[in-house]
């Protein structure tokens, strides 16, 4: 067995490679409503709104100079206990991009109120996206809409709520099958009750300690 | 091959098959609901969700570093690899901050290149031995697993895990080599090199194996990308891409990693992106991660006093950048044996991560199975899934 390596590619051409201050000229020069943003720590983003995406996407596979042919990931995260300014309560939807063709980078990101949220599907741009959105959709409840096949994929079907989302409620049983022994429970204690509250004197088990929700980062 | 024969259904009678999630040749817990008529597959839909554990909603429940051990359970056939990503992104995110940016020791930087290979000639030989075992051939994949011992029992001796390892921290790995280690993996790789012409002999030139392989799910470059292959899925279909070449991480972009593609490697009735292509650029990777560890162990600086010191320790103290990492979000790929494993992480400046996001190759390979096994043979499901070297785990998540 021999190794080979065709070191250079016809794929390679790094002088093809446009930085993101350039593809979201491109883009913006096309799609007025889009904006250039960046996160917090200067990730560069660009922001679209929900409506226009399908257009988005299509110019950002099919243009010549930009060529965005895979996408890599298709995500999304609540923003309600982000510390965000101004404060928000929308959900983000992001995608991420890559040209094998040019070797370059983009994010997208779509912001939608978590009351409605619905962003139109990319499935029909990028094939992979049907699994990424069915994802987003169980985890974290957005719909797609026009998405070809909108169903759970992690969770059953009959599943309540959607674990990503930052006020998920933990449910106590499923089907009728209670979750928690007697005296278990998914959240920790309210901090001002210990007082009020004595001390269990029950033998504690060694069971895991449950997963402390927000870890404390709600704290003022 | 299969695909040639155009068979009409005569009175649309369609028989609906139960693949799993308890059926050996689906590696774990898939389940294929698959339809057929006669021998020929029309439809086979996945069914994941059988093995979801909510990484990602415990990666917002524990701290930075409690989270490493969950990145085991993300893939455990080649765990450090998975520890690696998750480790490069917490370390990439806090670079994003000149206050926070931790310097991995040069060290831990060689050790970690060296892990990861040696997990992933553990994890290919597993897949290349499966899928050998899938089409019959019990015995290659004995002699896989033999290897794969030998790796282990490193392993064991450097971290005392063989599976689920937590080896690689976030700023360096957990211990440094243990004594005599070096000299292990040398005659490790230097018997592994022999056994494996000799797996060579058994399968990988064996006709019947080859003609089960050659031409069967054959993908295009165009739809790879589109369905979102990475790794040797991807690279099988003739892609030239590797995140260890292509967006070097760590030590990869001093050691010039050599990438295999798909060529058709069956021979006359191969084509590129067969089943055998897959198979064949395992193989070629299992080479290249022979000659990487090898490269690596003469990079090896000698070991410092301080395990913080920058050229020869092996941890960074992170201790207090994890406390108040700094807020915003960091999307990082590193190149796992089942291709692209990809962290989306959001920090809101505390000690829990906002969200941790995992992206895994098989996830994505899942999502074209229903249009690859189309017009082919219900005995050439197992073939494909093992050319695709599904861990269920990483699925579901």
């Amino acid at each position: 067995m021999t190794s080979a390596a065709p070191a250079g590619s016809e794929l390679q051409a790094p002088s093809s490679k446009l930085d993101n201050a350039a593809i979201a000229e491109r883009v913006i020069a096309a799609h007025p409503t889009v904006a250039a943003r960046s996160s917090d720590n200067g990730q560069p983003y660009l922001l679209v709104p929900p409506a226009e995406i399908v257009r988005v996407a299509t110019l950002l596979r099919d243009d010549a100079a930009l060529r965005f042919d895979s996408l890599m990931d298709l995500t999304g995260w609540d923003l309600s206990k982000y510390p965000a300014t101004p404060p928000s309560s929308d959900l983000v939807v992001a995608y991420f991009l890559h040209s094998l063709a040019h070797r370059h980078h983009l994010t997208v990101k779509v912001q939608v109120p978590r009351e409605a949220a619905e962003v139109p599907t990319v499935s029909g741009v990028w094939a992979v996206a049907n699994y990424f959105e069915r994802e987003v959709w169980d985890l974290l409840g957005v719909r797609f809409a026009e998405h070809p096949n909108l169903k759970r994929i992690m969770t059953p079907d009959d599943w309540i709520g959607h674990p990503l989302r930052k006020d998920y409620a933990y449910p106590q049983s499923y089907n009728g099958v209670a979750h928690l022994r007697e005296g278990q429970r998914f959240e920790p204690p309210p901090a001002p009750k210990p007082a009020a509250a004595a001390p269990p004197a029950a033998p504690p088990a060694p069971r895991p300690p449950p997963p402390a929700s927000g870890g404390g980062a709600a704290a003022p | 091959m299969s695909s040639d024969l155009a068979i009409e259904s005569a009175g649309g009678e369609r028989m609906r098959i139960n693949m799993g999630p308890h059926h050996p040749a689906t590696h774990g817990v898939l389940r294929l609901i698959v339809e057929c008529d006669g021998e020929i597959v029309s439809s086979a839909t996945p069914d994941h969700g059988y093995l979801h554990r909510s990484i990602e909603k415990i990666g917002e429940c524990v701290e930075w570093p409690m989270f490493v051990p969950y990145t085991d359970r993300v893939d455990y056939v080649c765990a450090m690899n998975a520890n690696l990503a998750y480790c490069v992104a917490v370390e990439k995110l806090l670079a994003t901050d000149k206050t926070t940016a931790v310097q991995v020791p040069r060290r831990a930087e060689v050790i970690r290149v060296i892990v990861a290979e040696l997990n992933r000639i553990s994890s290919h030989l597993v897949a290349v031995g499966a899928m050998s075992m899938d089409l019959g051939a019990y015995t290659p994949f004995l002699h896989g697993i033999a290897q794969r011992e030998g790796v282990n029992d490193i392993f064991e001796k450097l971290c005392g895990q063989r599976l689920t390892y937590n080896y690689i921290t976030i700023g360096g790995v957990g211990f440094d080599l243990h004594t005599g280690a070096v000299e292990e993996i040398e005659s490790f790789l230097a018997q592994f090199e022999k056994e494996m012409i000799r797996f060579n002999k058994l399968i990988t030139t064996n006709t019947i194996f080859r003609d089960r392989c050659a031409g069967i799910a054959v993908i295009s470059a165009a739809e790879a990308v589109a369905y979102g292959l990475v790794g040797p899925n991807l690279r099988g279909s003739g892609v030239d891409w590797d995140i260890r070449r292509d967006e070097p991480y760590g030590i990869y972009g001093e050691l010039g990693v050599r990438v295999p593609v798909g060529q058709g490697y069956a021979g006359r009735t191969g084509k590129v992106g067969d089943c055998y292509d897959r198979f064949i650029v395992r193989l070629l990777e299992i080479n290249e991660s022979v000659r990487l560890i090898r490269a690596a162990l003469k990079l090896l600086p000698p070991a410092a006093e301080k395990p913080a010191d920058p050229v020869g320790g092996f941890q960074a103290d992170v201790a207090k950048a994890l406390r108040k990492p700094p807020k915003g979000e960091i999307r990082v790929r590193t190149e796992a044996p089942r291709g692209e494993m990809g962290y989306v992480i959001v920090s809101d400046g505390t000690k829990t991560p906002y969200r941790v996001r995992c992206r895994t190759g098989s996830f994505t390979a899942c999502s074209i199975f229903n249009k690859l096994m189309k017009g082919i043979f219900l005995a050439d499901i197992v073939t494909v899934i093992g050319s695709f070297d599904i861990v269920v785990p990483e699925i579901d998540r």
